[in-house]
Formats: C-alpha cells, sequence, structure tokens
C-alpha cells in the first residue's frame, strides 16, 4: 500500500517535472520570479532594512547563478509567444548576445558567492542587479 | 452655362483662398511662435546636466553602436506609423552639429519646433513637452551641450513617404494639437509637487511614451499618462496615473525606487524603452524624484485603452 503510494507519488513529480520541461514559459518565469524574490531580501539588507547575514547574502548570489546557468536553455523556438511570455524577439534574433548576457550575470554573481561584509555585499549586489535592467532593455518587451 | 462659369469661378477662389488661410496658418512663425528670451543670466551648466539627463537627449542623439553617451552624433533610426526618423547630430560640431547655433535659435528648436532656417521640425522630436522649459533653463541646457566634444558626420535623411516628408504639414499638425507655452507653477501646490509636475511634464515627457496616440500622431488628451501601445510598435506601455491598472497601489518611495534602480514593487526590474529612462532618472538627486512621485500620486486614476489579451 505505502509502496503503491510512494511509487505513484514518485511518478507523479516525475509527471510534473515532465510538464515543467515541455513548458519552458513557465520555467523561466519561475527562475525569474526565484531571482526578483532573492532580489526583494537583497535590497533590504543592502538599504539596511534587514541585518546583514552572510549566509542569506552567498544565497541570494546562488539563486542568481542558478538562473544564469539554467535560463539560456529555456527558450527554443517553440516558445517565442504564448503564455504570457514578455521575452522580446530579438532573444532569438540574437541568441549570441542574449547568452553571453547571462554569462555575464553569472560572473557577477559568482563574485558574490563568497561574500562576508555588509560593505563587499553592497558592492557585489550592486553590479550583479545592474545586469536586470541591461538585459530586460534588450530582450524583454511588455506587451 | 454662365451659372455655372460663376459656380466653377467661386469655387476656384475659394480654393485659393482656402490654400492661402492653410499657407499663412501653418507658417512655422504664426502657428508657432518664437518666446521672447530676453536679457538672461550666465548659463547654469550644472543645471543644465540635469536637464540633458532629465530630458533623456542621448537616448535619442548618442551614437548608436559605442558606449559614450555623450557623443551626440545622431543616427539612431526611430520607427514611427508615418516613416523611418533619424535622430540628427546636436553635439557643437560647426558643420554636422547645432555649433553654429545661438541661444534663441535653440530655444525656438526645443519650445517651438522651428529649426534655424524657419522650418518646422517633427513631433518625433518631443518639443511638445519640452517647451515647458522656460528660456532660462533651455539657455543652461544649451551651454552644457556646448561643453561636449563635437562629433563628425551627419545622420541619414529621415525616410518618410509623401505627404509627411513635407515640412509644412507639421504647420496644420501643430494648429491642431500644439500649444506653445512654459510652464507655470500652481501656487496653491507644494514646491515639490510643482517641481514634479514640470519634470514629469516638461524635460521627463513621461506621456510622449506613457499615453496613446490618434492616427495623426498626436496624444489623446484623456489618455494622458494611462498608458498605450508602444509609439515604436514594440509592445505596451503601462498606466502611470493612480488607476488600479497605474500606480494606485504604489508608494512614493517606490515610485521614486523605480525611477533610480528601475525595481518595481514585486522586484521585477523595467527593460524596453524605460531601461534608458531610469539610467538617466538615476543622475537625478533623491529630491527630485521623490517630487515627481509626489506629483504623479496626486494624479486621477484614469483608465486606459484596453491592454491587448495575451495569445
Ligand atoms: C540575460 C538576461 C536577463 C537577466 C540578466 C535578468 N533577466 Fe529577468 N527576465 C529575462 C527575460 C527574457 C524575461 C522574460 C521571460 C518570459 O516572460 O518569457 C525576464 C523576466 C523577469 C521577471 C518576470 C517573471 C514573470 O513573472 O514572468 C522578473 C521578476 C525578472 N525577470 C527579474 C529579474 C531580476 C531582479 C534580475 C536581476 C537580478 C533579472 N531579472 C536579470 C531576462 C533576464
Ligand atoms: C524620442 C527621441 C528624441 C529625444 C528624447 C530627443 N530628441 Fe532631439 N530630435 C529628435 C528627432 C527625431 C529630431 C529631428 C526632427 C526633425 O528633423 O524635424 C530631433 C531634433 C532635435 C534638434 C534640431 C536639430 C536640427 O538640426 O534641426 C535639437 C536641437 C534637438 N533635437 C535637441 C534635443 C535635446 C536637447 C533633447 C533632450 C532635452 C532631445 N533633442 C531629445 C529626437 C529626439
Ligand atoms: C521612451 C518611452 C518612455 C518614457 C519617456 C517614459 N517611460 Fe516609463 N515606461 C516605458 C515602458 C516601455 C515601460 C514598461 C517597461 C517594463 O515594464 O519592462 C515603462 C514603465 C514605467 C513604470 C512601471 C509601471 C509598471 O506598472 O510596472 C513607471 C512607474 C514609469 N514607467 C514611470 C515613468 C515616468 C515617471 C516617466 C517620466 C519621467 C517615464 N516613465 C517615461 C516607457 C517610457
Amino acid at each position: 500500500m505505502i509502496r503503491t503510494a510512494l511509487v505513484l507519488a514518485g511518478l507523479g513529480l516525475g509527471l510534473t517535472a515532465v510538464m515543467a520541461q515541455s513548458n519552458p514559459i513557465t520555467e523561466r518565469q519561475q527562475a525569474m520570479k526565484a531571482v526578483g524574490a532573492a532580489t526583494r531580501e537583497g535590497a533590504a539588507m543592502a538599504k539596511g532594512e534587514a541585518a546583514f547575514d552572510s549566509a542569506k547574502a552567498q544565497a541570494i548570489f546562488k539563486t542568481y547563478a542558478d538562473a544564469a546557468k539554467k535560463m539560456p536553455a529555456l527558450f527554443p523556438d517553440s516558445s517565442k509567444t504564448g503564455g504570457e511570455t514578455t521575452a522580446a524577439p530579438k532573444v532569438w534574433d540574437d541568441q549570441a548576445g542574449f547568452k553571453a548576457a547571462f554569462a555575464k550575470f553569472e560572473t557577477d554573481a559568482a563574485a558574490g558567492a563568497t561574500v562576508a561584509s555588509l560593505d563587499g555585499f553592497r558592492t557585489a549586489f550592486g553590479a550583479a542587479t545592474k545586469n536586470c535592467g541591461a538585459c530586460h532593455e534588450v530582450y524583454r518587451v511588455k506587451k | 452655362m454662365l451659372l455655372l462659369r460663376r459656380l466653377f469661378v467661386t469655387l476656384v477662389v475659394l480654393a485659393a483662398l482656402a490654400f492661402a488661410g492653410f499657407y499663412v496658418l501653418t507658417d512655422p512663425r504664426v502657428v508657432s511662435p518664437s518666446p521672447e528670451i530676453g536679457a538672461l543670466p550666465a548659463a547654469d551648466i550644472e543645471n543644465g546636466k540635469l536637464l540633458f539627463a532629465a530630458g533623456g537627449c542621448a537616448s535619442c542623439h548618442a551614437t548608436p553602436g559605442q558606449d559614450d553617451k555623450l557623443k551626440l552624433g545622431g543616427g539612431l533610426a526611430l520607427a514611427s506609423p508615418f516613416g523611418t526618423f533619424h535622430a540628427p547630430n546636436i553635439s557643437p560640431h560647426t558643420r554636422d552639429g547645432i555649433g553654429n547655433w545661438g541661444v534663441q535659435d535653440f530655444v525656438d528648436a526645443m519650445a517651438a519646433g522651428v529649426s534655424p532656417n524657419g522650418q518646422h521640425l517633427y513631433p518625433a522630436f518631443p518639443y511638445t513637452s519640452y517647451r515647458l522649459m522656460p528660456p532660462k533653463a533651455l539657455a543652461d541646457l544649451f551651454a552644457y551641450i556646448r561643453t561636449l566634444a563635437p562629433v563628425e558626420g551627419r545622420a541619414p535623411p529621415h525616410e518618410l513617404p509623401f505627404p509627411f516628408n513635407i515640412r509644412r504639414m507639421v504647420g496644420g499638425w501643430k494648429l491642431l494639437f500644439f500649444e506653445g507655452a512654459a510652464f507655470r507653477p500652481d501656487p496653491t501646490k507644494s514646491e515639490s509637487w510643482n517641481r514634479g509636475a514640470y519634470l514629469v511634464n516638461g524635460p521627463g515627457h513621461c506621456a510622449e511614451c506613457h499615453s496613446a496616440r490618434n492616427g495623426l500622431g498626436a496624444i489623446i488628451p484623456a489618455t494622458r499618462l494611462a498608458g498605450g501601445p508602444d509609439p515604436e510598435g514594440k509592445g505596451w506601455v503601462p498606466n502611470i496615473t493612480q488607476s488600479e491598472n497605474g500606480l494606485a497601489k504604489w508608494s512614493k518611495e517606490e515610485i521614486a525606487e523605480l525611477l533610480k534602480t528601475g525595481f518595481t514593487p514585486d522586484f521585477d526590474n523595467v527593460g524596453g524603452t524605460m531601461a534608458a529612462v531610469v539610467r538617466n532618472m538615476a543622475q537625478l538627486p533623491d529630491t527630485d524624484r521623490m517630487a515627481m512621485a509626489e506629483y504623479l500620486k496626486s494624479l486621477p486614476a484614469v483608465e486606459g485603452p484596453p491592454r491587448p489579451q495575451a495569445k
């Protein structure tokens, strides 16, 4: 009984993973939402509204780096339109530039992977978050 | 027969009168007279620099494809329903830019939309908003631009089909849609509110993007700041009035934060053409961004045109 339930649950998990995979738009938006949520925490720390915590700070950069690694593969040709995507056609017209923008985001995130001081955090966070607007300027358009 | 001939003559005379009337009324000096500049104090270059940032001049006039936003060689293509415009060279180069212009020439261009050779300028250049800057502010801006490096080379000519290629037509447009007067503060409101109103409606030219336009490319007053299709035909520009679909739930601090860092209250970061606006507004002092936020929070809620459904 329990075994069947476990197997079914396992299957269910596998299935959701497959479904998420088959919907790259949702998946890339989830990745970006996680980046947004991490940025909210980071901004609070940078402004002194939340106490600096190096573990939390490092986790923010890890979220950035994970997204930067994962994102470029989530824009297959079949996902140019659909859902509520705000990805601009330029993503597909200029794949090289788009990938380079994520590579830069990843590099800037790596610079914060071991931050241990508030000042160091502010510098790394400032540099990493410059990437948001820079990429959205070119590769994103609200419809 | 006689009757017919009389009718014909009358028609010809009427047509000639109409043409003469159009000709007189669309004369740049008649439809958009130069503002009086009078005697001006010495130029304040720092203020000019601030207005250059607030006005986003570099977003259109910087030479595309290089990183120095202060090289104002022009050439950027601006798509529109009427054809493609190319932002001209406004660097202080004496042959290719505006190096030979006097203050009056600059004020005429910025506040009346008239070039030194007496022709109309197209409102793709948002002088419809810049006209709110008083001559003193424009003289400061001019003095700042004159400190920048001269850039050689001219932008390609605009690619406009007939009849939009006839500058005189802009006179008719101005007759319908253009009123020229510098910003006048509202004495019943606070100083910071007035500063915000001036920055938003004048140099900041927010309404030039955040409004819907009619078939002749003029802002529909009822949709001012209430959003609409992107003027260059890409995507949608959001409502920034106090509508539920706009900034109703945003605090003043959140609006000021967006203008400084691009972050929305839910930590998305604005992109598209707004990204450059943020880079420019980030150069202003905090007090100016808070003033703009104060003004925006004081606006009534306006429902803009419906946003197209996502496919
Ligand atoms: C190299 C490009 C790139 C970088 C860097 C980037 N983004 Fe994005 N972001 C995108 C694209 C593309 C989309 C649109 C995805 C879609 O709708 O299909 C997006 C969408 C988003 C969204 C909306 C997700 C949703 O709900 O649909 C948020 C929030 C977001 N980004 C936040 C950020 C933040 C914060 C940063 C910086 C810390 C950042 N992004 C950096 C490319 C990027
Ligand atoms: C949205 C794009 C845009 C912005 C922003 C913009 N301009 Fe322009 N500007 C243009 C275009 C397009 C023209 C050409 C108009 C024409 O040919 O009739 C122009 C023309 C001009 C001219 C006349 C040049 C000539 O040779 O006749 C001046 C001066 C000028 N702009 C100054 C400025 C300044 C100063 C700012 C910032 C406060 C600014 N512009 C912001 C698009 C822009
Ligand atoms: C060149 C066109 C342009 C100009 C000028 C402009 N905006 Fe925007 N603005 C946009 C676009 C496009 C967006 C949507 C960007 C996005 O979400 O990625 C936007 C978004 C915004 C938002 C976020 C709204 C939301 O619901 O997310 C605010 C607030 C805003 N603009 C305020 C202003 C103010 C204030 C000014 C004047 C100082 C201004 N804008 C001038 C094009 C413009």
